[in-house]
Parts: C-alpha cells; sequence; structure tokens
C-alpha cells in the first residue's frame, strides 16, 4: 500500500466519522436554535410536493441498500441460500429504481431551488456546498454502480468495499482492500467521507432528529415552567428552594 | 380524585370592538416585527363575514385542522394519525402557502429621495419581502377589513356558506362585525399534538400553549394542526411561532400586550381552573352542538370547598386560587353566562372565548323604526332575526343558536334594566328574571362589561416568588459562567448559538455605562431610524450607538 492510499482508505475514513460525530456533538450544544430543516415550503410547493418526497424516499431505500449491502457479509446472504446472482439482480434492480427516484427528486429539487426567486434568495453558501457534495456523491454512486453493472461485466463490492467499511468499525482497517477497487467506486467513497464531515454544520443535521419518537409519545405535550426557566440549568447547590 | 390544572383564560367583547387594529399593530411591534416574520399575525382583526386570515382557513374540510372522531368514537388528528403525518413530513399536503396569507411587502422610499428632478412627483413603489421585487399589492391581513369587496369576497366565508341555505347576503340589510382573534391555548390542543419533535408544549401552570425553539425541526406539522392556523412558519429561522399569551408580562402580573392597549377595554383575562383527566372525554362528546356544554363541564368552580381541596392537594398555590375566585372570565362564562368558545366544534377546548355582539341585532331594529334599546323588541328581533344569530351560532356553538340566542337576550335584558335605572330612575325586575338573573347580578355584569377598571378586568396572579432567582439569572452566581461565554453570536451568524442570558447584556451595558469617560454619547444617540420603514434587513446608519474606538 502506498502512502496515498494509507492517507486515503485508512486515516481519512477516521478523520470524517470524528468530524461527524465531535460536530454532531458540538452542533448540538452550542447551535440548537439553527438545527432545523429550513424547509422551503411556504414560498413554493408545487414542485416541493413531488421532488421532495422521491428524493427522500429514493435516498432511505439508498440507504437500506448501503446497510444491506456494505454492512451485512456476503457469507451471512449466501448461508441463507441467496446466491450471489440473485444477490446481484435484486440489487442492482432495486438500486437502479431506488437511484433513479432520489436522483429525479434530486434534480426536481435544485432546479426548483435555481429558478423559484424566493427559494434561490433563502439559498446560503452553506446550503450550496451541501447541494453540491450531496449531488457528486449520489452521481457517482449511481455512475459506479451503471458502469460496473450494466456496461462492464460486473463488480462483486462485497468482496472488496464491504470488508474494508466493516474493517474500518473492528479498527483493523484493510486499506488494501479499497485500494484495488475501480476507480469509481473510489470517487464515491472519496466524496462520501466528505460529505459526512460536513454533514453536521450543514442543514443535513435534520437527519439525527428524525421525529421517530412521535410514533409512540403522548399526544399532548405539558411542560412545566420549572424545567427550563433561565436559558441555563442551576448550577449545583444552587438550586431554587420552594415548591417540591 | 381529579386532577386540578389551572389556565389562563380571555375573554372578548365583542359589542365593543370598533375594529381599530391596535391590538394587532402593538402586538406585532412587540413580538413579530423581525424578518421571516413579516406576514406573521399573533393577534388579527378580522371583520365578519369575511374570509379571515388566512383567507379560509375555517374550511376544515380543505384545511384539516383540529380534531374529529374515528369510526370507534375516540378522537384523532383531521390531518391524519401519527404514521400518516410521518409520511407527509417531506412534504407537507396541507400547509397554507405564503399566497394563503399574503405576501408582505415594504416600500422603495429611497426613490423619493434619490429620483432625479422630472415633472412627475416620484413614488415609493412596493417592493416583495419575500423575492426582493418590485410587485403589485393583491392581498393583505385584512384586505377584506369593513366588507371591503364584499360582494366578491364575503359569499366565500366558510361560516357564511354554512348559513347560506337559510339567508341570502342582503346587503341593504348587511350586517357585520369584528372578530379580534389570538392563540386560544386550547386545553386539547392539536397543534401540539401534531408536532413531532414534542417541541410544543402547553405548560402545566398556566396553560399557555408554547413552542420550544431549541426542539423545533420545522416540521410545519403545527401549521396543519392548530384549525385557528395561528401557529405560523417563520420562514427565515425555519421554526414555528405563535402567540406567546405574552407569558413574560403574565408571569410578573400585567395583561399581554393586545389587552393592555385595547382602545375599547374589550378584553378579559382571568384564570380558570380544570379538570385535566377529563379533557380527552369531554372532547369526543359525540354531539358537536354538546361540546359547548361539555367543555363547561370541564371547567371547576373555584368557589367550592371541595375544588378547592382538590386544588390545593394538585400543587396550585393559594394566591392562585384566590385569584381564581376573582376571575373575571369565569364570572363571564358561569355567573352570567354571556361568553361563548369560538368553533368548539374544532374539539379543541379553545380557552379564548367571546361575548357575542348585540349590535347587529340593535342596528336592525334602529333602522327599521323601532326603539332598538326596549326589552320587548330586542327579544323578540333576536328570536326573529335569523341572519346575525345562524352566523353566530356557526362561529360560537357550532351551529347551536340557543347558547348564543341566551346570551343575547341577557346582554339585551341588560341594556333595558339599566337604561330603566338610569332614565326613569326604576327597575324593573322583570327583564332580568326573564333572563334568569337577579337584577343585581344584571348590575354586576354591567359593571364588569362597562365600567370595570383595570384590576378587575384582568385577575393574573404572579408566577411564584420562590421561582424569582431562576427568573431573574444575575441573582445566582456569576453572570458571565455560562457555556460560551459572552458572545455576540453562533458561529452560523446571526441568532445562532445558545441565546445571551438577559443578565449578561445587562451587565455590559451598565459596565459600559459606568466606565466610559466619554460625555459625547448622548449626541450619537440622536441619530433616528425610523423603525416602521425598516426591511429589517442589514443595520441601519444610527440604529445603534456607534461603536467606539479603542484608542
Amino acid at each position: 500500500m502506498s502512502a496515498l492510499d494509507v492517507t486515503l482508505w485508512v486515516i481519512a475514513p477516521y478523520v470524517a466519522l470524528t468530524v461527524f460525530i465531535l460536530g454532531h456533538a458540538w452542533r448540538y450544544r452550542y447551535d440548537k436554535f439553527g438545527w432545523t430543516t429550513r424547509s422551503s415550503q411556504l414560498y413554493e410547493s408545487r414542485l416541493l410536493r413531488i421532488g421532495s418526497p422521491l428524493f427522500h424516499f429514493g435516498v432511505l431505500a439508498v440507504a437500506l441498500g448501503h446497510v444491506g449491502g456494505l454492512v451485512i457479509p456476503k457469507t451471512w446472504t449466501e448461508a441463507v441460500g441467496v446466491s450471489e446472482h440473485a444477490y446481484h439482480l435484486a440489487a442492482v434492480v432495486l438500486g437502479t429504481v431506488a437511484g433513479v427516484c432520489t436522483v429525479a427528486g434530486l434534480a426536481i429539487l435544485i432546479y426548483r431551488r435555481r429558478t423559484v426567486g424566493p427559494v434561490f434568495t433563502a439559498t446560503t453558501r452553506n446550503d450550496k456546498l451541501m447541494y453540491a457534495l450531496l449531488a457528486l456523491t449520489i452521481m457517482l454512486g449511481l455512475a459506479a454502480t451503471v458502469m460496473a453493472n450494466i456496461v462492464g461485466g460486473g463488480y462483486d463490492y462485497r468482496t472488496t468495499i464491504s470488508p474494508w467499511f466493516r474493517s474500518v468499525f473492528y479498527l483493523q482497517t484493510e486499506g488494501q482492500l479499497m485500494a484495488t477497487a475501480p476507480i469509481l467506486f473510489k470517487l464515491h467513497v472519496l466524496s462520501a467521507m466528505v460529505l459526512f464531515a460536513v454533514w453536521p454544520f450543514t442543514r443535513l443535521v435534520h437527519l439525527l432528529t428524525a421525529p421517530v419518537g412521535y410514533l409512540t409519545r403522548p399526544y399532548v405535550v405539558y411542560r412545566s415552567r420549572d424545567d427550563r426557566a433561565g436559558s441555563r440549568p442551576p448550577r449545583r447547590g444552587w438550586e431554587p428552594a420552594g415548591r417540591t | 380524585m381529579t386532577r386540578v390544572m389551572a389556565q389562563l383564560a380571555m375573554v372578548m367583547n365583542l359589542d365593543k370592538c370598533i375594529g381599530c387594529h391596535t391590538c394587532s399593530v402593538t402586538c406585532k411591534q412587540a413580538w413579530t416585527n423581525r424578518t421571516g416574520t413579516e406576514y406573521v399575525w399573533f393577534n388579527n382583526v378580522e371583520t365578519r363575514p369575511g374570509q379571515g386570515y388566512p383567507r379560509t382557513y375555517e374550511d376544515q374540510d380543505k384545511w384539516k385542522g383540529g380534531w374529529e372522531l374515528n369510526r370507534r368514537g375516540r378522537l384523532r388528528l383531521k390531518a391524519g394519525g401519527r404514521l400518516r403525518k410521518l409520511l407527509t413530513i417531506f412534504a407537507n399536503p396541507l400547509l397554507p402557502s405564503i399566497g394563503d396569507y399574503y405576501e408582505p411587502w415594504t416600500y422603495d422610499y429611497d426613490r423619493l429621495f434619490s429620483a432625479p428632478v422630472t415633472g412627475d412627483t416620484p413614488v415609493a413603489r412596493p417592493r416583495s419581502l419575500i423575492t426582493g421585487e418590485p410587485m403589485k399589492i393583491t392581498w393583505s391581513a385584512n384586505w377584506d377589513d369593513d366588507l371591503a369587496g364584499a360582494p366578491e369576497l364575503a359569499p366565500a366565508d366558510p361560516v357564511l356558506r354554512k348559513v347560506s341555505d337559510q339567508v341570502k347576503l342582503e346587503f341593504e340589510r348587511a350586517f357585520m362585525f369584528y372578530l379580534p382573534r389570538i392563540c386560544e391555548h386550547c386545553l386539547n390542543p392539536s397543534c401540539v399534538a401534531s408536532c413531532p419533535s414534542g417541541a410544543m408544549y402547553k405548560r402545566s401552570e398556566d396553560g399557555i400553549v408554547l413552542v420550544d425553539q431549541d426542539r423545533c425541526r420545522g416540521w410545519r406539522m403545527c401549521v396543519t394542526g392548530c384549525p385557528y392556523k395561528k401557529v405560523y412558519f417563520n420562514h427565515r429561522t425555519g421554526k414555528a411561532e405563535k402567540c406567546t399569551f405574552c407569558y413574560p408580562r403574565a408571569e410578573v402580573g400585567i395583561p399581554t400586550v393586545c389587552s393592555e392597549t385595547c382602545v375599547g377595554r374589550l378584553r378579559y383575562i382571568g384564570l380558570i381552573l380544570y379538570d385535566a383527566d377529563r379533557v380527552a372525554d369531554a372532547a369526543s362528546t359525540p354531539d358537536e352542538k354538546a361540546l359547548f356544554e361539555a367543555q363547561k363541564s370541564v371547567m371547576l368552580d373555584p368557589r367550592d370547598p371541595e375544588v378547592i381541596a382538590e386544588a390545593r392537594a394538585s400543587g396550585i398555590p393559594e394566591d392562585w386560587l384566590e385569584a381564581a375566585r376573582n376571575s373575571p372570565v369565569y364570572k363571564l362564562i358561569f355567573d352570567y353566562g354571556v361568553a361563548l368558545p369560538l368553533h368548539p366544534e374544532y374539539r379543541t377546548m379553545p380557552m379564548v372565548w367571546y361575548i357575542p355582539p348585540l349590535s347587529p341585532v340593535v342596528d336592525v331594529l334602529r333602522d327599521t323604526g323601532h326603539d332598538g334599546e326596549r326589552a320587548g323588541n330586542l327579544f323578540g328581533a333576536i328570536d326573529a332575526l335569523r341572519i346575525p344569530i345562524g352566523y353566530l351560532a356557526e362561529l360560537f356553538s357550532a351551529g347551536d343558536p340557543e347558547p348564543v340566542r341566551a346570551a343575547l337576550r341577557r346582554l339585551a335584558a341588560m341594556r333595558s334594566y339599566m337604561r330603566g335605572i338610569n332614565l326613569a330612575g326604576e327597575r324593573d325586575e322583570s327583564i332580568p328574571a326573564s333572563v334568569g338573573l337577579g337584577g343585581d347580578q344584571v348590575e354586576e355584569m354591567y359593571r364588569l362589561l362597562a365600567v370595570a377598571p383595570y384590576d378587575e378586568r384582568y385577575v393574573i396572579p404572579k408566577a411564584h416568588a420562590e421561582q424569582g432567582a431562576r427568573l431573574e439569572e444575575l441573582a445566582t452566581g456569576c453572570s458571565l459562567d455560562y457555556e460560551g461565554g459572552p458572545a455576540m453570536g453562533g458561529p452560523f451568524g446571526e441568532a445562532s448559538g445558545p441565546p445571551a442570558p438577559v443578565a449578561v447584556e445587562n451587565f455590559h451595558e451598565q459596565k459600559e455605562r459606568q466606565a466610559t469617560g466619554d460625555l459625547g454619547r448622548a449626541d450619537e444617540l440622536r441619530g433616528r431610524v425610523n423603525l416602521l420603514n425598516w426591511d429589517g434587513k442589514g443595520i441601519p446608519d444610527g440604529l445603534f450607538p456607534k461603536r467606539k474606538d479603542k484608542s
């Protein structure tokens, strides 16, 4: 492995992960007020109502696909009787549908953002960088899949990229596995690492607070004034006396 | 064992509203004169009949606000259950667009000064605050004020459409009145129930419904959930904002800005005790017309010794119980029976109630040549005039004319009875008796409605002294000792990052005033800015005193 390979496939993932985790923790601590989807639906909803669900459901399916492809080892799927061919067929078909939805949704959303005056005015530089990185990562991923499977003869990333991905989390990183992958896959992984590193500093943070708790909580929330009076918690020993 | 909770509630006497919009303007100056909230009116005044703000918000077939009963007779959000909410979270199909409110604008005032000399007077053209482009103004928060454009606009009033089979809109006999609206601070708030993040909550001490700005993620479901459309989306910050019942004022025992500045003195604020455990049951009453009585049954009599004992057990302080006993709101709802809730059929148990206006009836009587103040005439007219009664019933009692009729008859009885006393010096006790009140009760009601001073109209108990140390941050510990330290803004620009405690701002201001050796600062403050012309963007010269050089 060259020094470059070590930097890209052994050091960079940890840098990206660290920034991702610490970035979220830092932002949650210091910028709760800025933690929002910053929805622009009030300005325009006709295009949004097509583009946004298309993109979001598409990208959720893509994310699920990544879990299936990267996290679940090949040996496990084979143990339950899924052959490489069957897996591949399912992955390519479902992946292409989800990918096309995502790209179409993203295209509508970017078109809307650029052409609808109020939406464009409300777009920050931070948003533009985020959009560029997100689009780049998604396009590279789709291109890699298309080149490898439809144009080329197929590429089994489950013998190289997936073990490398898992090895990052075992803290036994096998960078040489990545070094042999096709260039489009490499670029996809690299841009994804950059995306994850800037993630906590963009509006993408809304993903981390996806409101799944809504399904189980009681409808009406009561909260006491005592909980939050003042903009900071009382220090130890300074809790007010009185009503208990 | 009942769980007694206290609720700050308001009653508005519609007979006294002159539609001057002072409440709306002072509220806006206090709370929503910021970029992103240009179109936000926590308080607005609507002319009835009219479409309201936002346009036709009462049409729940379209907007799906509030609650409904499912097939098993249980409460369900009209816009759909939890799963449906999460599935439509990426693009809320029931969110009003800015066009349903109005596109806010400013004027190109600079043009008045910078235009070259020509034969024509320069004009300040309107410019959109959303796009920044020149625009044509076609709608606003009270475009149909005083029935403006009513022949075209009023037929779209959702309330009028419900009664239109009874009545044609005859403009020779047009009636109108004003309806000031704030957040209802409901007992069963559907906005709170709609919030996926759990950022909206009802304060357990005083029932005020608030949005936690640190937890709101901008999912926009509260806007849909509220049938009164009184939760707004700040398009700059991406967070929901709503009427706060001026809680910083209420906590120190003074009324809301809208009440304080009301020219007609038509607002009353007081405490209501209610049984929190029975709210959901009452809101699930199958018959919509019975919801008004159901809501009254949830409210408890603050003079009943049993209620007092249970309230004490639930932790309500003594001075709050005292305030509940003196509550003008309780008196208007129960003792005099003249206040009604706005749209009880939404099943949210609203807590801003209204005394229906008698004036449309009196006006019609007077116009037809009758004595509009005589009890017999008034009672007859109330029963005969279906236009105002039908319309008011759709607003205040889910279409049931009886509660409206009863309230109006009591108001009419008060008018005649007091006129007898003032003009003829005689007390005709048959008038109050015919509406089920005693003469002394009617006089008390007259006093409360007509001449009551400030502290009888607003009976607001203070937030508790033992919490004072927390409310006033300076008192415990060093005021600079908070996370992040003194900072002018967070890493994501203006308004990001944790809020600076008020105590810190005061500290710096005082320190500067004490330490400065410069007497010239008074002059700097004289640079004047007309805040009404400021569109909220940037910092105009003279808004703040010039920063001193370090040298």
